[in-house]
């Protein structure tokens, strides 16, 4: 099989009419690499995918697959293949057919498009399955289906326009392994599109955070958790307790962020926000509630902080403890379950802590909502 | 509560029964006059049940030269239209949105204009193109069976588009979009995608357009030329005066749709009850199974039943012949008539009797004794000017018969075949 080519977005701008859908989007995606672009609905990834595809020109800027500019070249001759969202199975055509579709219109032998439709079969676990219609088969199946039809095209670039957001979780859990086993069998470039953080983590090289058209970081997986480059991709990615407050020292990587309600926390600068974040400015800091801790030592630091308890949550591996926090929004704390009876009463205060290394501070910006 | 729910449902059925009364009343009624032997086609008075006015149907050259006609401008009505109609209905969905609404008024207007003015147009504008083109008035665009397709396909493509447009609105185009991200040319994407999702509307569009071409008359009047139509036969029939050869048609037709729906019904519903059982698709759409279809299928049993009804009604067709039965009637209606003839002879006496009654009463009892002897041929005088003689068939004979009252039944039988049919088998 083929292996994988670059694909490269260099200053793509799409609109439509006054809508501005993708800003500046300058993306390097190598060979052979798993890649998501991960963001709310409607940030636009899936017009970037679409542009990727060529079911869609951008207004400005080139798309290059393989070094090679795709401007004026349909998504018919492009070495790239699309599952769709809702996977676009030909209701119609049975599973082989399905499968091999991209032979039939290349004029295939229908003996010879059996054979292969049979060794893709095989490779999904779908084997004795093939002359059903895929109105008879189970979600997971479509799904494995609508790989094994992209597949069969032998595509330089397979593109994932949200494949699994249809599934139930348990599928989709499983499925997430299937397909980063499939891209590291099949070798090719994946570009994967999700608005689920845990998808993009779990199977990605490298994600793209993207917000409202513009693409606010592009790294990997643990950089994008770790390490955020905005406000949002703290917020969206993973979950967050952020301080709004202001930065009253700076000492190399680290800070002193005076909060507006639970006092001056210290915590170390975001890498992006190096040498941007002065004395001063406005600035919001992320806990992770995984990060938080009860503190067996209560006098007052620079790590430690203190809030009242108002519910606790089991959630099973863990519990999630809420604690007042500011602008009524809760601080959520997520111990993990080791058989411990909970340490804390509602309505009593607690002091936790962190360490300061964890946390990360950045520029005042746009959040996620929620 | 439970008296409300009662008088609720006698308001349902006295509904139901009022809306198929006033559905099917026409169709039932018309079906059974094709039946009735007298000339005019009459439900009531019943006389005798014939299958004649088939035989008359049978071998009338023009309406079976309009069956003709209509069949092959319906063929290709529905050709030209269900093309016509899929174009227009694929363009709507592809037009700029902006010109959606505008391109939707314009492709809906020809249903909305009355068939007569798309007849006179599309007669006058092929006209108008032949003459430009230096065309002999004998060429094809004079043509009358080309001129009826062009202009029946004038709205009845709209009709096509409207059931196109409900179908393409339930299309996914993601799937075209799959086919071209597979590979697939738009002609490809076209011919295994969109096409076989758009088959059954192609099917019912083309049902539709064949009806709606087989029973135009308003648009057909202008350009049908020298090919009438079955719809323009009968129009033209109907000036004349028709006969229940029509209600035999009507009959024929009644009976084929009948037939036809039941048929799509039974394998619509087989098709559903297998695919509820979980069979394969492929094992459903395959060849009708009959021994497992009688199974559990009332409609087939019908289907069967009303087959065998068809059957022994043609063979009772050919075995049995009305014209006993339609001596009676004959016979029976002379006898009507004479009755009818008497009883108005005998009032007239009557009359006559009690005025020379009066007369005498007045003017004295000489005059009366004369005038009582005068009476039978003062009646048989004063018949001809009698309201009976407005009756067409009573005829002269018959004005004469009440003179010689005493044999009248021996000998009024030997005058009444000659007033009332060529076909009385008494004179021979």
């Amino acid at each position: 099989m083929t292996k994988g080519v670059d694909v490269d977005l260099e200053d793509v701008w799409i609109r439509f009419g006054d809508f501005v859908a993708v800003r500046e989007a300058n993306v390097n995606i190598k060979g052979g690499e798993f890649f998501s672009f991960l963001g709310p609905s409607g940030c636009g990834k899936t017009t970037i995918l679409r542009s990727v595809s060529g079911f869609l020109e951008p207004s400005q800027g080139r798309v290059k697959i393989g070094g090679k500019d795709m401007a004026g070249i349909g998504p018919n001759k492009r070495p790239t293949a699309l599952i769709f969202q809702n996977l676009a199975l030909f209701p119609l055509m049975k599973v082989w057919e399905n499968i091999t579709f991209s032979l039939e219109v290349k004029g295939v032998g229908k003996a010879e498009r059996r054979k292969r439709a049979d060794e893709l079969l095989d490779m999904i676990a779908l084997s004795d399955q093939g002359d059903k219609l895929p109105s008879e088969l189970s979600g997971g199946q479509k799904q494995r289906v609508a790989i094994a039809r992209a597949l069969c095209a032998e595509p330089d670039v397979l593109l994932l326009d949200e494949p699994l957001s249809a599934l139930d979780l348990k599928l989709r859990q499983h499925m997430r392994t299937e397909l980063r086993e499939i891209q590291q069998r099949v070798g090719i470039t994946f570009i994967y599109i999700t608005h689920d953080q845990g998808e993009a983590l779990t199977m990605s090289d490298n994600v793209a955070v993207m917000r409202a058209g513009v693409i606010d970081q592009i790294a990997s997986g643990h950089t994008v958790y770790n390490d955020p480059a905005t406000p949002f991709v703290a917020s969206f990615v993973g979950e967050n307790n952020v301080f709004r407050g202001t930065i009253k020292s700076i000492d190399g990587d680290m800070a002193l962020v005076s909060t507006n309600r639970t006092g001056e926390l210290l915590s170390r600068i975001a890498t992006s926000a190096r040498g941007k974040l002065n004395v001063g400015d406005s600035a919001m800091m992320f806990i992770r509630p995984e990060a938080c801790n009860i503190a067996e030592d209560v006098s007052p630091a620079a790590n430690r902080f203190s809030a009242m308890v108002k519910h606790e949550e089991f959630e099973g591996q863990i519990y999630n403890v809420f604690l007042e926090g500011s602008e009524g929004k809760e601080i959520k704390m997520s111990l993990v379950n080791i058989g411990k009876q909970r340490a804390s009463a509602e309505g009593s205060n607690l002091t936790l802590e962190y360490e300061a290394k964890q946390a990360v501070v950045l520029p005042a910006g746009e959040l996620a909502s929620e | 509560m439970r008296a409300e729910n009662v008088f609720l449902k006698i308001m349902l059925w006295a509904y139901l029964v009022i809306f198929f009364g006033y559905l099917l009343g026409p169709l039932i009624v018309m079906s059974i006059t094709a039946f009735n032997s007298p000339s005019f086609p009459k439900m009531t008075p019943w006389e005798c049940l014939t299958f004649e006015w088939f035989d008359v149907l049978a071998n009338d050259t023009r309406i079976l030269n309009g069956i003709e006609n209509s069949l092959i401008i319906g063929v290709g009505t529905v050709i030209l239209s269900v093309i016509m109609g899929l174009a227009a209905a694929l363009l709507l969905t592809q037009i700029w949105p902006k010109l959606r609404a505008t391109y939707y008024t314009v492709v809906i207007a020809p249903i909305l204009i009355p068939g007569v003015v798309l007849g006179i147009s599309t007669l006058v504008f092929w006209d108008r193109i032949s003459v430009m083109l230096g065309m002999s008035t004998g060429s094809i665009l004079h043509n009358g069976i080309f001129l009826t397709i062009l202009g029946q396909s004038t709205f009845i493509a709209s009709y096509c588009m409207l059931v196109f447009v409900a179908r393409l609105q339930r299309f996914d185009t993601g799937l075209t979009e799959a086919a071209l991200d597979l590979g697939a040319t738009h002609v490809q994407a076209f011919w295994k995608i969109l096409l076989p999702f758009m088959k059954p509307a192609i099917g019912s569009a083309a049902v539709l357009a064949f009806l709606a071409s087989f029973e135009n008359y308003n648009t057909t009047t202008f350009t049908f030329g020298k090919f009438p139509t079955l719809t323009i036969e009968l129009a033209q029939k109907v000036r004349y005066g028709i006969n229940p050869s029509i209600s035999s048609l009507a009959f024929i037709i009644i009976a084929l749709t009948i037939f036809g729906a039941l048929i799509h019904e039974v394998y619509r519903r087989r098709q559903q009850l297998a695919l509820a059982n979980g069979a394969p698709v492929s094992a459903v759409s395959g060849g009708l199974q009959l021994p497992r279809m009688l199974r559990g299928n009332p409609a087939a049993i019908i289907l069967i039943l009303l087959a065998l009804g068809g059957f022994s009604t043609i063979w009772f067709a050919q075995t049995y012949s009305p014209d006993v039965c339609k001596m009676d009637v004959r016979e029976q209606k002379r006898l009507i008539q004479e009755e009818r003839i008497r009883a108005i002879r005998e009032q007239r006496q009557l009359e006559l009797q009690q005025k020379q009654q009066q007369g005498s009463g007045a003017s004295g009892g000489s005059t009366t004794a004369p005038s009582a002897t005068q009476s039978p041929g003062q009646g048989a005088f004063g018949n001809v000017f009698k309201p009976g003689n407005l009756d067409r068939s009573t005829t002269e004979p018959k004005a004469d018969k009440p003179a010689q009252s005493p044999g009248k039944g021996a000998f009024g039988d030997v005058f009444a075949p000659n007033n009332l049919d060529k076909a009385a088998p008494k004179e021979e």
